[in-house]
């Protein structure tokens, strides 16, 4: 789960890293009373959850109410790749000499957090590191002592982040790193950390994921999870019905169970000419209640043109299956789009049996299962 | 004939008195796999299906002489219980668990490294030596012994690809799901190497999906250690960039790296043939075999 800016830098200012002044503002008035609360030049900052704000129009630096009310004007209710938005931070420039970047995340390879610092801050982090990785130093912690100081001072030097600043880096990195540590954070970055004529440095953009697996035991931050929203209405009912579920823009809608099948069956998809509208795992276990909901979020998509439904049981069972199909497909006079079932696993040939045939087309196996839902839409969008 | 489980193997449920952990002892059992005890705290003295429950594992352990443990302990409290199967020096755990907290994970690593126990998970349906025992969820029907074996990291995957070869009457000699998490315990370098150390096992069937660099490293280790043939399925060619399906694990960079296209591309490099389908991987099986 991704923070918004301004919820993360709350939480990091609360931790002690430095921030600029700063309001949110969700109406003109609004940011021109922000901006003279935190005083002229300000930047206005869209509060959206997607990548490259600032090159999409979404940040912009003003010098007095006239530039404010303009940018404001400009930027709230806009489309930023697919999201409006809603609410922009309000915040003090910063007179800057230098950008840095420091981040924590968790290496999967090496199983181990990894705390990193570059002095070629502001800029796409990613970018310099598949062009110069040698740009970012990177310290291994072992997550049952944590992060030592002698190694924030170590990726501090190794990065070659000047004397002058050199502790206060090292210092923003070791309380990001506890604050990742203590918050479940998947990635905490600072990009860039600013610093000053003065020397000091100053956190001008703050990132921070949670770990949805570890929300249970972070209640504050699932809290503003729900306020951060994002998504778009689809994405938001999946989150409500609690699927695993991504859209994509071709015509087929996939239900499945498991990541792994349900993967492969977009590939088959596409394999066999057509092309995945979602993917959308029902998980584990499901009962005929969550099958119905599946059904219902992939009805509800206006690109789908046919549906195909693979469950392969290992925890879940095949008349569960067949009794949420057939509870969700009862309901209609017609059927909205066709829909090609295939069941395989724990008790299949139950689900067989009370599976309504009438109203669904039935497939043995996977590869025919795929291909007829292909010919379907096919036959939709011919 | 078998590898990391067999008939002998003597098992302790950890979370047996549970909704999921109770269902799959009775199963498990069914299928024949030597289910000694159960552990759960506050529930020692009680018996499920039979099997005793202590409160501890160590307690478990000492008193029914276990060697391996299942844990079916919900996500909040399973990496403690991961801790507390290392610590009695089992030789195998296996956390079924879906959702323990990446954080936990890493320490759970991390004591890993200084014990001998093997651990294959979290979030996977467990281990199986078809016709001698099973430690998981997996659905025993369609498993069949025979001379291929099988590791993956998702679960429903397993089962489909399973179902493929035996319809073609090609059983397993043990199929282990490790799990589509960042941190797991067993990885397929683990898997494979025990595979290439099995007589028995003739053909290795190896199924990864996108994110993260596992399967890269895989078909690094199968040039240099593996002379057993490997079949390979990668899962999430049609998955876009930065986004998540599903497993932790099943995310794609944007950078190029962890697509299923590096992932078939190294085990192409390495010798490995990789099916477009499940059906096309069954195909090259029975070629091999």
């Amino acid at each position: 789960m991704k923070l918004h800016e301004y919820q993360a830098k709350q939480v990091f200012a609360d931790a002690g890293i430095p921030t600029p002044d700063s309001a949110l503002a969700s109406d003109v008035d609004g940011v021109l009373e922000a901006a003279e609360e935190v005083g002229y030049p300000v930047a206005i900052k869209a509060q959206v959850q997607v990548g490259g704000r600032g090159k999409a129009g979404g940040i912009e630096l003003v010098e007095n109410a006239d530039e404010a009310r303009e940018a404001a004007d400009r930027i709230l209710g806009m489309d930023l790749k697919g999201i409006r938005v809603e609410s922009v931070l309000v915040e003090g420039a910063v007179d800057f000499t230098d950008e840095l970047y420091v981040g924590v995340t968790m290496d999967r390879a090496a199983g181990k957090p990894v705390a990193m610092v570059s002095t070629r801050g502001g800029v796409n982090i990613e970018e310099v590191a598949e062009e110069d990785p040698d740009a970012i130093a990177r310290v291994h912690v072992d997550p049952s002592f944590g992060m030592h100081p002698y190694q924030a001072r170590k990726a501090v030097y190794d990065a070659g982040v000047d004397q002058s600043i050199a502790r206060d880096v090292a210092g923003v990195l070791s309380t990001l790193y506890d604050l990742w540590d203590a918050k479940d954070g998947a990635d905490a970055e600072i990009n860039p950390l600013m610093v000053t004529a003065d020397d000091e440095v100053i956190a001008a953009d703050a990132v921070m994921n949670i770990d949805e697996d570890a929300l249970f035991r972070q209640p504050e931050l699932a809290e503003m999870g729900d306020e951060a929203g994002g998504g778009d209405d689809l994405e938001r009912k999946a989150d409500e019905y609690g699927f695993d579920y991504v859209r994509l823009d071709g015509s087929v809608g996939i239900i499945g169970n498991g990541a792994g099948l349900v993967m492969t069956t977009l590939d088959l998809v596409d394999y066999y000419g057509g092309s995945p509208a979602n993917f959308l795992d029902v998980g584990g276990g499901a009962k005929a209640e969550r099958i119905a909901n599946a059904l219902d979020m992939v009805f509800s998509d206006d690109n789908v043109d046919s549906v195909v439904f693979n469950i392969f049981g290992g925890i879940t069972r095949g008349d569960e299956v067949a009794k949420g199909i057939n509870e969700a497909l009862e309901q209609f006079d017609d059927i909205p789009k066709p829909v090609v079932v295939r069941l395989a696993g724990t008790n299949w040939e139950e689900g067989m049996e009370i599976l309504n045939e009438e109203l669904v087309t039935v497939e043995q196996t996977l590869e025919d299962a795929v291909q007829r839902s292909v010919e379907y839409a096919d036959e939709v969008s011919a | 004939m078998s590898v990391l489980v067999d008939e002998n193997t003597r098992v302790v449920v950890q979370g047996i008195t549970g909704g999921e952990g109770k269902f799959h002892t009775g199963q498990m059992i069914e299928y024949g796999t030597n289910v000694v005890a159960g552990a759960v705290p506050g529930k020692g003295g009680q018996e499920i299906h039979g099997v005793p429950v202590y409160d501890t594992v160590d307690e478990a352990v000492r008193a029914e002489d276990a060697d391996a443990s299942v844990i079916f302990v919900p996500p909040a409290f399973a990496g403690d219980a991961i801790f507390e199967a290392l610590d009695t020096d089992l030789d195998l755990a296996v956390a079924i668990t879906e959702g323990v907290p990446t954080q936990d994970m890493a320490r759970v690593k991390k004591r890993l490294s200084e014990t001998d126990t093997r651990l294959i998970g979290p979030n996977c349906p467990g281990i199986i030596t078809p016709g001698e025992s099973k430690l998981g969820i997996l659905p025993g029907n369609i498993f069949s012994p025979g001379s291929v074996g099988l590791v993956s990291r998702s679960g429903t995957l397993t089962y489909q690809v399973v179902d493929n070869l035996t319809n073609r009457d090609i059983g397993q000699t043990t199929a282990i799901g490790i799990g589509g998490d960042p941190i797991i315990g067993t990885d397929f370098i683990d898997a494979l190497s025990a595979f290439e150390d099995d007589p028995e096992t003739e053909v290795i069937v190896m199924c990864g999906e996108i994110g993260g660099e596992d399967e890269e490293e895989a078909a690094a280790y199968i040039a240099e250690h593996v002379d057993t043939p490997v079949v390979g399925f990668i899962a999430g060619r049609t998955a876009p960039p930065g986004k998540r399906m599903g497993h932790a694990g099943a995310i794609v960079s944007g950078s190029g790296t962890g697509t299923a296209e590096s992932k078939i591309d190294a085990l192409n490099e390495a010798g490995v043939p990789v099916g477009d389908t499940p059906e096309e991987v069954a195909d090259s099986v029975e070629e091999l075999l």
